[in-house]
Parts: structure tokens; C-alpha cells; sequence
């Protein structure tokens, strides 16, 4: 876990050893007709299969939380690394503490919440639960799989 | 039943753990309520009128006598004594202080059960048959693939968020006694060609735009049934609505687009997402099923019985139905005595069933969603024994599906959305008949204190519902609904009263019931034969 960027931008909470990736996350729209972007921004009701041809090139994919309620983008994250995306998926906007642990089951990599997280917190949610039920995007070992070898 | 392993029990301690660390937080002020609001709901916690109220899970209503004694426990040293069954087959208690939720939570895992998604905008407890393993028409008991259920949507990091909450129940016998269709997502276990699946039925409920789910796919193998289900619930999350919290059940995404897009919808996702390994080997629904293959049953069990006492024949008539194994009997005590709170129990009278379950009852109980408890398997010649126990704690009520077996949501009494009390006027309506209940037959009443429905009035046989007219409690009456195999979904009377009227029009709708039925009707069936008509005469212009 470390924590990257400053200045006027959130923090951005990293979980990825590569270099941040520094060019700006443009729209859908702006991405499709950008044969040459590798950021895009997701908003909560885009859909995230419109990137599937795309995924060669993208670099960082950004998905926003109007509200840490919508949670649409646990979906978008889902799908994309179903598709194989090896790359940065971000969680930005209303991200709240309680929910990190939930969204790196489902793909993000990466974190800019609105509000700091408090690094204690994160760090005891994080390394709490230590077998899911079920499978997602992060491959983990489920009890399921533990059970039956 | 089933029994946890090291990691079941890993997980339910870690959530004990974590929920500890986030009222902490609160208490301390690091949280905001907003912030913590959907963190403790997702636990079961809500605010209401007078104090928090813990729902806890009890998965598929299934519970053991030492689950019991723990519950009676909690009533005992962190609520007033009692608690509540609910329509969800689960448990509330009504009483309970922030600061003490977190060692309820410790209290309730050394015994295996937790409060994890008893509310919040995620999938929650899954309920099933309370006749599960006793009933003679089931093709397979539901509760393994209702506890594969649960452990698959145990904090699934994409549906904990979803646009509302999500209930799914699961059956496996033609007579429905869990309101399959009346839920988000409803399962019936089937057999095709020697394979166990299930048919799904998708965007049932209640609420304020009531649904009996549509069939949207007729088989689904057992060995494929969670990765369909997970295509289900992200067709839902990612297009059910969010800017209107009345219109973002799956119900509403159903109606607006219709059950066949709905259907092609789902297929699409389900190729998408199929050859991902979301099912379970097929070890792990044989590994839960062998903890529910249910007691040892003995082949020379009498079938005989003493019914000189006439009320104890009157309970065996009422209250008792039959197992699938000669010798034996599924009892159903009653939690609604006359004048008493439906669903309501003591910590004394739980400590009592426990007892029961474990001496004469293969150490199973089960919460029925009508608010009762079933003892599934009870050997008929200890028959008279139970009720003699049930009798002296006042739980031999012989009232099961008959009027006064009402179920009824907590209302006004302790509910900060209810419109009207629901209590008092489940109580009038017992004792204004009292002693008259098996004239009447099968009767189901129940009674909603506001429009969201917790009590089910669209699926009574008559229903009530409370609504505010001005600022005073008034009752809206409906006939004709019903949650069972023959589902439908009650129609208003016409213009509401106040709580003694609608008593007395009750009273007017079952008198022109006695009148009009032919031998072996029961209202439901008499209404279904002549309509509405005859009853609105009865009830507003009575001759």
C-alpha cells in the first residue's frame, strides 16, 4: 500500500508497483474518438464493455462514485478484469473506508477517494477477512476452492 | 443441519471484528451516522422510534436448540425479556443499546449465527420451506442450495451496493409455504431427466407496486445455478434504477423493460461470464447436503393416537400436518395466542422450545414466515406430551391458517415508517373471533402498517393496510390474495375505516363468506368464485 501524487490532487492510494501513469483520464466519449488515448474515466452508468475492444492500449481506467451508495462501478470493475485489463483500475469519488476491501475483490488496484482514508483503518480492513466465499476478480483463494483442494 | 467449518467461523469472527472496529469509530465520532448508516444496516442495526433494533439471521429459518437458548439469552441480558420472529423468517430485538451490539454479535458467532445482511441494499438472508426435510412432496430438501446461496452472496464484493435490497427464497415442493413469488428472486428445486435445478422466477414483491415474479428460465442445473444467479443480480446492479428509491427494486426494472428483455439480458451476461469458475466444485453442495440429511428415523414409530382430550385433537387437527415418514409429525406452535403480539416470543418461552426441539424434536426448530414455529420432526406418540409443555407456557394456540393466525408487521408500536398500529388492531381481531376461528376455516389475515408491506397484506386472503388519512390511522381493506402456489395479490374494498371498522367489516366479509360458500371452500376459493361484488354490498351497504 502506498500512497502517491499530492499538490491540488487527491491522494491516490496505489496498489501496483508500475510508474503512476501520468496522462490525464479523458471521458468515454472523448476515448472512443481518441485512437490514441490509454486513460479513460468511467461515470457510474457507462458501460464498461464499450472499452473491451480497446483494452490493448488502455493503461488507466478510472471509474467514478457519485455516492459510496451507487455501486455500479463494483460491476464495471468486475467486467473489465473478467475481460483480462492488466491494467490500473481506479475507484474515485465517494470512496469510503469500509468499501476498499470490497473493491479490491473486485479489481481496483487503485484509490482516489474524495475524503483521505484513514491509513490505520484501511490497513485493518485490508488484512481482515482472509478467505472469501466466493470467486472475483482478484483470484483469491476461495474457501470453496480450500475446501475441495 | 449444517455445521461451520474453521473458515465459516474465521469469517463470522471477522466480521464480529470488524463491526466492533466501525461502532468504535462512531462512537468516537470518526464517523459521521450517514457514513455509518449503511455499515451497521448492512449488520441488521436500525434506529427506530425508541431504541436499535438487531434483526439477526437465521439462514432458511433453520435453528438449533442451543441457537435457541442463545437468543432467549440475548432477550434476557440485553432486551426486555422477549423478542420478535419476522415475515423473513428471522429475529428482532427491539430493545438494544449501540455500545452493546458488538458483544451481541461475539455472543451470537460462538453459536454460529451472525446479523450479516439482515438489511442494507444487498442480498439477504435467503428463507426456504419451514417444512424442509419433513415434507412428503418435496423432489429434494432446498436448504443445501439455500446455504450454497448464502455463503455465495456472504459479502460478494459486487452486489453489497446494489440499487435495494434483494430477497430471494428457495423451494423444493409443489405446495409454496415460503411465497416464493412474492421475493426478488424466487428458486424451485425440480428434477429433469435425473437432474436437480431449479426453476427462476425473477422481480416478485411487495411493497407499493406488488409483482408475482414471472418464470425467466424454467431449468437451471444445481451445478450452474450460482454463476446464473450472479448474472441475475448484474443485469439488476447495473441497470436497476437509482434516482427513485420506491422504483429500485428488480420488480420495477422488470416491469419498465419487460420480462423477456429482462431474460436475454441475463443470458447474454450468463455466456459472458460462465466459463469463470463461479460455481462451486460440485463436492461443495454434496458436502452441505450430507449435514442435512436429517435424523435417523425409526420404522416402528406408532402411528396411533389417544385423542379423547378435545383440545388436544383440536391442536392435532389444527397445528399438526403430516411428515413424510410414518410415525411422525411436523408441528407448528403458534406464536399468536388471542389478544397476544404476533411473532412475539419470551426468552422463558424460547428457552422452552429449545428444550422441546431436543427432547422430542431431532434438535431442529424453524421460524416460519408466517411467524410461528415448526417442530419438523416429532414422533406422533410424544405428541401429546408437547402440547402438554406448549399448553402450560401458553403456546398451544390451535389456530395455525386460521384467522387469527395473523401475521402482522410491528407497526406504529415500534416502526419509524408506519403509517398505523398494527399490533392493537391484530389483537382486536383475534379476540373479536375467538372461539369462531375453525368455523371459518383457512383463513390468511395480515396486516401491514404502512404501505411498504412488511406484513403482506397484498398476499392475505384479507388483507389490512394502515395508512395515514390526516393525520389519523386509517385501514384499507383487500381480498383475495395469496402468497402460496396459487399466488395473487389482494384488491381494495373500496373506502378505509377506522380500527373498530375495520374489525366489523371483516366481521361483515366473513359472515357473507358462511353464506355464500359451497362444502369445502375456503374464503379464498368462495372469493375467487364470486368475486368482489358481494362483499363490498356486504361491507358498505348492508341490508
Amino acid at each position: 500500500m502506498r500512497d502517491e501524487g499530492g499538490g491540488d490532487t487527491p491522494t491516490v492510494l496505489r496498489f501496483r508497483d508500475d510508474a503512476v501513469h501520468d496522462e490525464p483520464a479523458v471521458t468515454l466519449d472523448a476515448f472512443a474518438a481518441q485512437p490514441d488515448a490509454t486513460a479513460v474515466r468511467l461515470e457510474a452508468g457507462d458501460d464498461a464493455r464499450a472499452l473491451l475492444p480497446a483494452l490493448e492500449r488502455l493503461q488507466l481506467v478510472e471509474v467514478g462514485f457519485p455516492s459510496f451508495r451507487d455501486g455500479r462501478g463494483y460491476s464495471a470493475a468486475a467486467i473489465l478484469r473478467e475481460a483480462g485489463y492488466r491494467g490500473e483500475l481506479r475507484a474515485a469519488g465517494d470512496v469510503l473506508v469500509d468499501q476498499i476491501a470490497a473493491m479490491r475483490r473486485a479489481g481496483f488496484d487503485s484509490f482516489a477517494p474524495e475524503t483521505p482514508l484513514d491509513d490505520a483503518v484501511a490497513r485493518r480492513a485490508l488484512a481482515r477477512y482472509q478467505s472469501p466465499y466466493q470467486a472475483a476478480a482478484d483470484r483469491a483463494e476461495t474457501v470453496w476452492r480450500r475446501r475441495h483442494g | 443441519m449444517y455445521r461451520y467449518d474453521e473458515y465459516d467461523q474465521a469469517i463470522v469472527d471477522a466480521r464480529v471484528d470488524e463491526f466492533r472496529d466501525q461502532v468504535a469509530r462512531r462512537l468516537s465520532g470518526a464517523m459521521t451516522e450517514d457514513q455509518f448508516k449503511p455499515l451497521r444496516l448492512m449488520n441488521g442495526l436500525y434506529l427506530q422510534l425508541h431504541a436499535y433494533m438487531l434483526r439477526v439471521a437465521v439462514p432458511y429459518g433453520t435453528l438449533d436448540p442451543r441457537q435457541l437458548r442463545m437468543l432467549a439469552h440475548i432477550a434476557r441480558t440485553y432486551d426486555r425479556g422477549y423478542a420478535h420472529f419476522t415475515t423473513r423468517q428471522n429475529i428482532q430485538f427491539n430493545w438494544i443499546k449501540l455500545a452493546d451490539a458488538p458483544d451481541i454479535l461475539a455472543e451470537l458467532a460462538t453459536v454460529e449465527m451472525h446479523a450479516i445482511q439482515t438489511s442494507g441494499n444487498c442480498i439477504r438472508n435467503v428463507s426456504s420451506d419451514q417444512f424442509a426435510g419433513a415434507a412428503a412432496d418435496e423432489v429434494a430438501d432446498p436448504r443445501p442450495v439455500a446455504e450454497l446461496i448464502r455463503q455465495w452472496s456472504t459479502f460478494h464484493p459486487e452486489f453489497s451496493y446494489l440499487p435495494r435490497k434483494f430477497k430471494i427464497a428457495v423451494i423444493a415442493s409443489g405446495e409454496d409455504r415460503a411465497a416464493m413469488r412474492l421475493h426478488d428472486i424466487g428458486l424451485k428445486l425440480v428434477r429433469r431427466d435425473d437432474v436437480l435445478g431449479a426453476e427462476v422466477y425473477v422481480g416478485g414483491g411487495m411493497g407499493r407496486t406488488p409483482m408475482i415474479a414471472p418464470l425467466i428460465r424454467d431449468f437451471v442445473p444445481l451445478g450452474e445455478l450460482m454463476g446464473y444467479l450472479e448474472a441475475c443480480l448484474r443485469v439488476y446492479n447495473r441497470y436497476g434504477r437509482r434516482d427513485n428509491i420506491y422504483k429500485a427494486r428488480i420488480k420495477i426494472l422488470l416491469h419498465e423493460i419487460g420480462a423477456d428483455a429482462y431474460r436475454d439480458q441475463v443470458e447474454a451476461e450468463w455466456a459472458q461470464i460462465r466459463g469463470l469458475g463461479i460455481d462451486p466444485p460440485a463436492a461443495e453442495l454434496d458436502r452441505i447436503a450430507a449435514m442435512f440429511a436429517g435424523p435417523v428415523f425409526r420404522d416402528d414409530a406408532p402411528e396411533a393416537l389417544d385423542r379423547g382430550d378435545p383440545d388436544f385433537a383440536a391442536w392435532l387437527d389444527q397445528n399438526v400436518r403430516a411428515h413424510k415418514r410414518a410415525g411422525y409429525a411436523i408441528v407448528t406452535v403458534s406464536l399468536k395466542p388471542v389478544g397476544g403480539i404476533p411473532g412475539d416470543a419470551s426468552a422463558d418461552q424460547i428457552d422452552l422450545l429449545a428444550d422441546l426441539a431436543e427432547r422430542y424434536g431431532h434438535d431442529e426448530a424453524r421460524v416460519t414466515h408466517a411467524q410461528n414455529i415448526v417442530l419438523p420432526h416429532v414422533r406422533r406418540a410424544d405428541l401429546h406430551a408437547v402440547w402438554n409443555r406448549l399448553r402450560d407456557a401458553g403456546l398451544a394456540e390451535p389456530n395455525l391458517d386460521l384467522v387469527s393466525d395473523i401475521i402482522a408487521c410491528p407497526g406504529l408500536d415500534y416502526c419509524s415508517l408506519a403509517n398505523a398500529r398494527s399490533i392493537p388492531l391484530a389483537q382486536k381481531i383475534g379476540r373479536r373471533f375467538a372461539g369462531r376461528e375453525r368455523e371459518l376455516g383457512e383463513l390468511k389475515l395480515k396486516i401491514s402498517g404502512c404501505i411498504n408491506a412488511c406484513g403482506h397484506h397484498h398476499a392475505g386472503h384479507i388483507g389490512v393496510l394502515g395508512v395515514d388519512r390526516k393525520g389519523t390511522e386509517n385501514f384499507q381493506l383487500l381480498l383475495g390474495g395469496s402468497g402460496a402456489e396459487d399466488a395473487s395479490l389482494g384488491k381494495i374494498t373500496g373506502p378505509g375505516f377506522d380500527e373498530d371498522g375495520v374489525v366489523d367489516a371483516i366481521e361483515r366479509v366473513t359472515d357473507r363468506y358462511l353464506s355464500e360458500r359451497i362444502a369445502g371452500e375456503r374464503f379464498l376459493d368462495t372469493y375467487r368464485r364470486i368475486g368482489m361484488t358481494p362483499f363490498k354490498e356486504a361491507i358498505y351497504d348492508p341490508a
